[in-house]
């Protein structure tokens, strides 16, 4: 099935499906791409950018659908750099600075479990193109749980520092998890019509296994009543912003021009 | 005193042997013997090259998050990717020669080992990195083209494999430069401003005048370097004044121009003091990108001893 021919209601909320999750791999690959020259051996400076490469493969890919989807002539350069922090919906969890390599491996962690059990079900979806990109994507996920799990066990087992530190980026990272499992209202209606995928329904395989993983290494993880939510509904937090004026510094300095 | 004559009587052998095969156009490879001058003078060589792909990462990292658009961040993205790889394969080819990737690290930091001075020049706007793909990068295939040839087997190997990915690095440089070239004029102003100030430095990548280059005649007899690098510089001006005329930008230099007798283009003066004080420290960015090397191995510390202390732990248990 082809969704473009849908309703104009639908389109709305089709594009505002895919747009969304465009911006969830900008926005995550920019922050893994700042890694480069930081990490802490060279072997990882190359994995993080190879894996922000993925993730800027999906954004391309997500957003020239979108922009397909909505007709209007945008491109994907101009959804992803002419569009203000409000329109942004990326979920905050993909926004925040990437801290120290705790934060940012327990982030790849929780993030590669939840799209692997994502994409495992948006291959599913009715929409050829989602479904294709979902295809290519899992992928590259398998590979990246591959590579965060390892991690976590290591620094979370290895010296009391980096346990702390491990401790120290769940408890801060748990209190964005929540928003992975949210539907907006637009995105229930395309799961009804086969499009999107059921966020919610994945949240027990998800806490089930970060919760096995984890007491492995002898950490209880429990979730937090307390989430900060809004990012679908393009409610940041103060990062987001910072993070936009650096990303579309170019195209907002020197507007209308070709690079 | 027999047993010093006989290792004196060994050593002529091997190393005549040595010397038959680089005459031979053999490879040398890391179970034969060597000189230990040859030993040193590879190291120094091959791990000045690692260091420069690993600073290089900095200046080019620079505008990985401010990229114009999806497209050219996906291609610097993995541009500066590749580079680490490069890095990653040049010290682990070096290792070969008996020494440890934290002993180069450490004579990095230290400042004992040297890096390419180009990057102790800072990328200030979106065409400086068009300028480092096309001249640095162009600059730097120039020199590795030759080095293909060069006697340490695994450095020529490597060679052969970073030049394939090099040469696509120069075209997106390139392609940046076209662009803001026939771009509007605020666009060609930068790509002019970014030439002109990566033009020289670029020059001096090749090193001293052969006359005045201190470790030329030695490289050059055991074919660790292949070409001088005067008759290098002087292939890489050739083939850029032509890509400069195609940009439809002024020459850097305006003492270029062609010289139908030598079949090459004449050039003016390259400034040396410049050259030497930014080797030695007195560039823009000399001390910035020392202090950022340093800073982020330093900051990564907890991780490797992390990893060092689990490896041992589940040694431990394996034992048990």
């Amino acid at each position: 099935m082809n969704s473009i021919q849908t309703n104009e209601e639908n389109k709305t909320s089709l594009f505002r499906f895919v747009v969304a999750l465009a911006d969830d791999s900008v926005i995550l690959s920019h922050r893994l791409s700042e890694w480069c020259s930081n990490g802490p051996y060279l072997e990882e400076d190359i994995a993080l950018a190879n894996i922000a490469l993925d993730y800027i493969g999906r954004a391309r890919m997500f957003y020239q659908y979108a922009a397909e989807v909505e007709g209007e002539n945008r491109s994907e350069d101009d959804l992803a750099y002419l569009r203000t922090e409000r329109e942004f919906t990326n979920l905050i969890i993909h926004e925040l600075p990437i801290g120290d390599f705790a934060f940012t491996m327990v982030r790849q962690f929780f993030l590669d479990v939840f799209y692997h059990l994502y994409l495992q079900e948006l291959v599913k979806s009715k929409d050829q193109t989602v479904a294709a990109i979902a295809q290519k994507a899992i992928k590259e996920t398998r590979y990246h749980l591959k590579r965060s799990e390892p991690w976590i066990r290591q620094l979370a087992e290895g010296t009391t520092e980096s346990r702390d530190r491990i401790l120290l980026a769940i408890d801060e990272l748990k209190e964005v998890v929540g928003e992975l499992f949210d539907m907006p209202s637009w995105e229930i209606e395309l799961v009804e019509a086969g499009i999107a995928v059921d966020r919610q329904s994945l949240k027990p395989a998800w806490d089930k296994h970060v919760q096995a993983f984890l007491s492995a290494s002898d950490i209880d993880f429990e979730d937090t009543r307390l989430q900060i939510t809004g990012g679908r509904e393009g409610i940041h937090s103060e990062h987001l912003g910072h993070l936009l004026s650096d990303m579309q510094y170019l195209q907002k300095t020197y507007p209308g021009m070709k690079w | 005193m027999i047993s010093m004559d006989t290792k004196t009587i060994d050593e002529a052998v091997e190393l005549a042997k040595f010397e038959q095969k680089i005459a031979n156009e053999e490879k040398i490879e890391p179970s034969d013997w060597m000189p230990e001058a040859y030993r040193k003078n590879v190291i120094r060589q091959m791990s000045q090259h690692a260091h420069s792909e690993i600073i290089g990462m900095q200046p080019e990292g620079n505008w990985i998050t401010r990229a114009p658009t999806l497209r050219r961040k996906a291609v610097l993205l993995s541009k500066v990717q590749d580079e680490g790889g490069h890095g990653l394969y040049l010290y682990s080819a070096t290792e070969t020669l008996g020494i440890t990737r934290s002993e180069m690290i450490e004579a990095l930091q230290s400042r004992k080992a040297k890096y390419a001075s180009i990057f102790n020049y800072p990328t200030l706007t979106w065409a400086d990195i068009g300028a480092i793909g096309w001249l640095v990068d162009g600059a730097a295939i120039v020199n590795q083209i030759s080095l293909q040839r060069t006697s340490y087997g695994p450095y020529a190997r490597a060679m052969v494999r970073i030049c394939k990915e090099e040469s696509f690095h120069q075209r997106q440089g390139y392609e940046i430069m076209y662009e803001l070239a026939h771009g509007t004029p605020v666009q060609k102003q930068m790509a002019q401003d970014a030439m002109n100030r990566f033009w020289w430095p670029s020059l001096m990548m090749f090193g001293p005048h052969d006359a005045d280059s201190a470790h030329s005649g030695q490289s050059i007899l055991w074919k660790v370097k292949r070409e001088s690098n005067d008759f290098l510089r002087q292939k890489f001006i050739d083939q850029s004044v032509v890509q400069i005329e195609v940009l439809g930008l002024e020459l850097p230099d305006p003492e270029i121009v062609w010289n139908e007798e030598r079949g090459h283009y004449d050039s003016g003066p390259i400034d040396w003091d410049e050259f030497k004080r930014v080797i030695n420290g007195g560039g823009p960015c000399n001390y910035q990108r020392i202090k950022h090397h340093k800073k982020a191995h330093q900051e990564g510390e907890w991780v490797r001893e992390a990893v060092r202390a689990y490896r041992l732990k589940q040694q431990t248990k394996n034992v048990a």
